[in-house]
């Protein structure tokens, strides 16, 4: 048997008020909110927020990590290494891309469905679109992540017992690499397109299941094709009631992540023995069914869809503009950063992706790790107290001011470090924060990954002490 | 094993210090040929007649080419130093043990920074390849967390504290107005100040040392050598140093209210010159006010007075001009500038004038013709990882 053994997502903080868009772009926007990731979030940094969870909560080392965008960060070089090296997998364990369009991400799921051991399916997206566009009001922003294997490689949660596919060539949108935004044929032809190649999907996905559609007790229809998203899931002939919010009032749609997003909300409101169908609309239709177990009554996500979607902070148009480019801010008069260096980078892998930091001899925690010190200690999931704090707005920022405190770990252990996900107003000394993962800057093309804290926000399982692969 | 210093071994001669500004119609080797002229001037020897140089520029150059070029200097030893804001002191460290040692007979410590070519606000650190994941907070950022924690530790109230920092400003502003070669050439009222908007936690660009450039030079020779150039020698009583580890930034017992460098390094300072109340014994004190709050805890932290009471010290005036204790009587970082390489020579400079009676009346120190001796202090780096330099000079060969 083959199914789902755990998952994680992350929900961007951030969220745009739809009703803001059109005051400044004379057009667009509508009702409800978007998320969108920080100005320090880019699709790989979301993934590894997204893996953390899934890989603590469920326990399991994986034996390959597959990653999916289309918001992608590097080209020629591979992006998965640093989830997995964020991770810290070990060398054994494959990590692969699967890029460029919605349909990789399935095209992933399925890789790791049907794979030996236990696959890490990571999928994250960044949406948008020209200021004003439909794209960039219905488009949002996540990461998910499922470990799927075999009851050999952990605690099924819920079995795979049925699949359909429907492949077929039609333009229904496109980008050409290098823009920053896609383009849309009129909606009409890919909307009876999707109609005719999800019923084909579906009837091979229920016979391989041998259930009928009213058996169906939560129906997810996602894709590229917001209309076709809607007629499609009425027309397959499940319970109205099956029909899984797609999140479009507060989220919007995820792209690539968007299938393993939705699925992990369907996973957290189902209970035992229930059917769970994933529809994805994306140049095709993929259809895969799924029946819970009773095990998934003790999976507890450290963050569900739910409470992160209850959890947002706004974001301004005009903040959102300048963080996906589409406005230039006047930097400050400061040096830019220059680009790390990719040997120091890789000596110090553990700690600059891992977060990994040493103990010495009277037992202080060194972060950066000590060379001389021989134990090693991974801090990522440690959590922390403000212990001082400053607002500093003289230096280099993509976001000003840059907030900056003095972080007392849990366990033991200091560090200066930045703040993310945060209004410079409310940091206070004593204030609870946790790691993230983030990218501090862009230089030469060079992402430089590190870690920053962040407030606790709502409901926080944990620390988890699970650690998956050895520190040092 | 100990800190044995060279007290009373080693004397200054002479110095030279440009003025601090943003000299936009001079470069580093202007600034250097101009303070090394005044200090060859001010010792009474000719350029040939100085055996080896200690060069310090935190960032200006590289090697002590960098001076012997523009000096054209003929077959001398020349060593380029560098040790973060302290350099200038660390030069005139090098260049003092190598005339005790007796490898020389004399030997010049200059240092200089060409600060205001960048085109950049504040100090800019070299880029060294890293990876990626040290500190990018601004200097003013991390010193500005001090002045939390220290109203905090000691009951102060935030805007009890900021007026505080105002009162050292001022003070420094006031010097700096009467000194021909300060940056900042305006007294500036409590109040004025007050008024700023913050750049950094609750500090403003006015709670920030002046980014200048300029140059600072100084002559020394062994002690019984000085009489046959100056009738008034400026005798080392000590010269001490300590790097720091790093290890306040991972401590969590460390609380940002003072910087251990400093008291160890103020220890062996006065362990070096047999000082036992620097309050009472000192006739003044340069210190390294790059930002107000240092000076603040500086004022602790030298011993200047008791744990928790720098702050009434301040506003009752102890510190000023014509205080109990005159310190940075030149206008300090703050008012008179600080172009790296140079401050810590600008501080011996300081306390050769003051203690020679040199400056005029209105710059006077309270203390003059009652003490004879003048601390000078620079640090570089941050709360919790800095390197901390003090000297001790005095006018009394014993």
């Amino acid at each position: 048997m083959k199914g789902i053994l755990g998952w994680g997502t992350h929900l961007p903080y951030r969220r745009l008020d739809r009703a803001t868009i059109a005051a400044v772009a004379g057009t667009g926007g509508g009702k409800g909110t978007r998320s969108v990731a920080s100005f320090d979030e880019d699709a790989t940094t979301m993934g590894v927020e997204a893996a953390r969870g899934a890989l603590a909560t469920s326990g399991i080392s994986p034996s390959t990590v597959w990653f999916s965008t289309v918001a992608i960060p590097y080209l020629d070089k591979t992006n998965a290494t640093a989830l997995h090296a964020a991770l810290r997998l070990g060398t054994d364990v494959g990590a692969y891309d699967a890029l460029g369009s919605v349909k990789s991400a399935v095209g992933a799921l399925r890789a790791g469905l049907s794979g030996t051991g236990a696959a890490l399916v990571v999928s994250s997206d960044l949406r948008g679109g020209l200021p004003g566009s439909g794209d960039e009001s219905n488009g949002g922003d996540a990461a998910a992540a499922l470990v799927v294997g075999t009851e050999a490689d952990g605690t099924l949660l819920a079995e795979l017992i049925g699949q359909g596919v429907a492949t077929e060539e039609f333009l229904d949108r496109w980008r050409t690499p290098g823009d920053n935004r896609s383009k849309l044929w009129e909606e009409r032809p890919g909307e009876t397109r999707y109609a005719s190649l999800a019923a084909l999907a579906w009837k091979a996905a229920l016979g391989e299941a041998r259930l009928e559609a009213q058996n169906i007790d939560h129906l997810v229809v996602t894709g590229t094709h917001d209309r076709a998203n809607t007629s499609v899931a009425r027309s397959l002939g499940a319970p109205s009631a099956a029909v899984v919010d797609s999140l479009a009032a507060s989220v919007g749609n995820t792209g690539a992540a968007s299938p393993a997003f939705l699925l992990a909300s369907a996973l957290e409101q189902a209970s035992a023995g229930q059917v769970i169908a994933l529809v994805v609309l994306a140049d095709g239709v993929e259809v895969f069914v799924f029946r819970t177990t009773a095990a998934i009554a003790d999976y507890a996500p450290r963050r569900t869809v739910a409470a992160q979607v209850a959890t947002g902070g706004a974001v301004t148009y005009g903040k959102y503009l300048g963080w996906r480019g589409h406005l230039s801010i006047e930097p400050p008069r400061r040096p830019e950063p220059v680009r790390p260096s990719a040997t120091a980078s890789s000596r110090s892998r553990d700690w600059k992706f891992g977060f990994v930091g040493s103990v010495d001899d009277s037992g202080e925690v060194h972060m950066p790790p000590a060379q001389i010190d021989t134990e090693r200690r991974a801090m990522a999931e440690a959590l922390g107290t403000i212990v001082t704090y400053t607002i500093d707005k003289l230096s280099y920022s993509l976001n000003p001011p840059v907030v900056f405190a003095v972080v007392d770990f849990d366990g033991g252990g200091r560090l200066p470090i930045e703040l993310t996900d945060v209004d410079a107003a409310e940091v206070q000394i004593g204030g609870r924060v946790e790691m993230t993962f983030r990218k501090l800057f862009t230089a030469d093309g060079v992402h430089n990954y590190f870690w920053k804290a962040r407030p606790i926000r709502g409901e926080h399982i944990g620390p988890d002490n699970t650690q998956h692969g050895e520190a040092g | 094993m100990a800190s044995h210093g060279i007290k009373n071994r080693v004397a200054i001669i002479g110095m030279g210090c440009t003025r601090f500004t943003e000299h936009w119609d001079k470069g580093l080797d202007d600034l250097l040929i101009t303070a090394s002229d005044d200090a060859y001037a001010s010792a009474g020897v000719a350029k040939p007649d100085v055996d080896a140089y200690w060069f310090g520029t935190a960032q200006s150059a590289m090697s002590g080419i960098a001076l012997a070029r523009p000096l054209k200097l003929e077959g001398k030893p020349v060593t380029r130093v560098e040790n973060y804001c302290a350099t200038g002191s660390e030069a005139l460290r090098q260049a003092a043990y190598a005339v005790a040692s007796g490898a020389y007979d004399t030997a010049m410590a200059i240092g200089a920074e060409k600060v205001k070519d960048s085109g950049m606000q504040g100090l800019n650190a070299f880029p060294v390849p890293n990876d990626g994941t040290s500190r990018t907070l601004t200097a003013a950022a991390m010193f500005s967390m001090v002045a939390p924690a220290y109203a905090q530790k000691y009951g102060v109230d935030r805007a009890e504290l900021k007026h505080v920092l105002a009162r050292i400003a001022s003070k420094n502003h006031k010097n700096g107005a009467k000194n021909p070669r300060a940056q900042f050439r305006k007294e500036m009222s409590v109040e004025q100040l007050l008024a700023m908007p913050t750049v950094a936690g609750d500090l403003s660009v006015f709670d920030c040392a002046g980014v200048a450039d300029g140059a600072a030079a100084a002559i020394v020779v062994r002690a019984e050598d000085a009489h046959k150039y100056t009738d008034k020698p400026l005798y080392i009583k000590a010269l001490s140093m300590v790097a720091g580890n790093g290890n306040g930034l991972m401590d969590p017992s460390y609380d940002y209210t003072t910087f251990p460098e400093i008291v160890a390094c103020a220890q062996d300072a006065y362990a070096q010159a047999g000082i036992t109340d620097p309050r009472t014994e000192l006739a003044m004190a340069e210190v390294h006010d790059c930002f107000t709050p240092t000076e603040l805890v500086l004022m602790e932290d030298l011993g200047f007075c008791e744990r928790g009471t720098a702050w009434k010290e301040i506003e009752a005036g102890a510190f000023d001009l014509d205080g109990d204790l005159p310190v940075n009587p030149d206008g300090g970082l703050k008012s008179f500038g600080h172009p790296t390489g140079a401050s810590g020579l600008r501080m011996m400079f300081e306390a050769f004038l003051q203690l020679r009676g040199e400056v005029p009346e209105e710059r006077r120190i309270s203390t003059y013709g009652r003490r004879n001796l003048a601390l000078t202090h620079n640090l570089g780096g941050y709360p919790g990882e800095m390197v901390s330099f003090i000297s001790i000079l005095g006018t009394q060969p014993d």
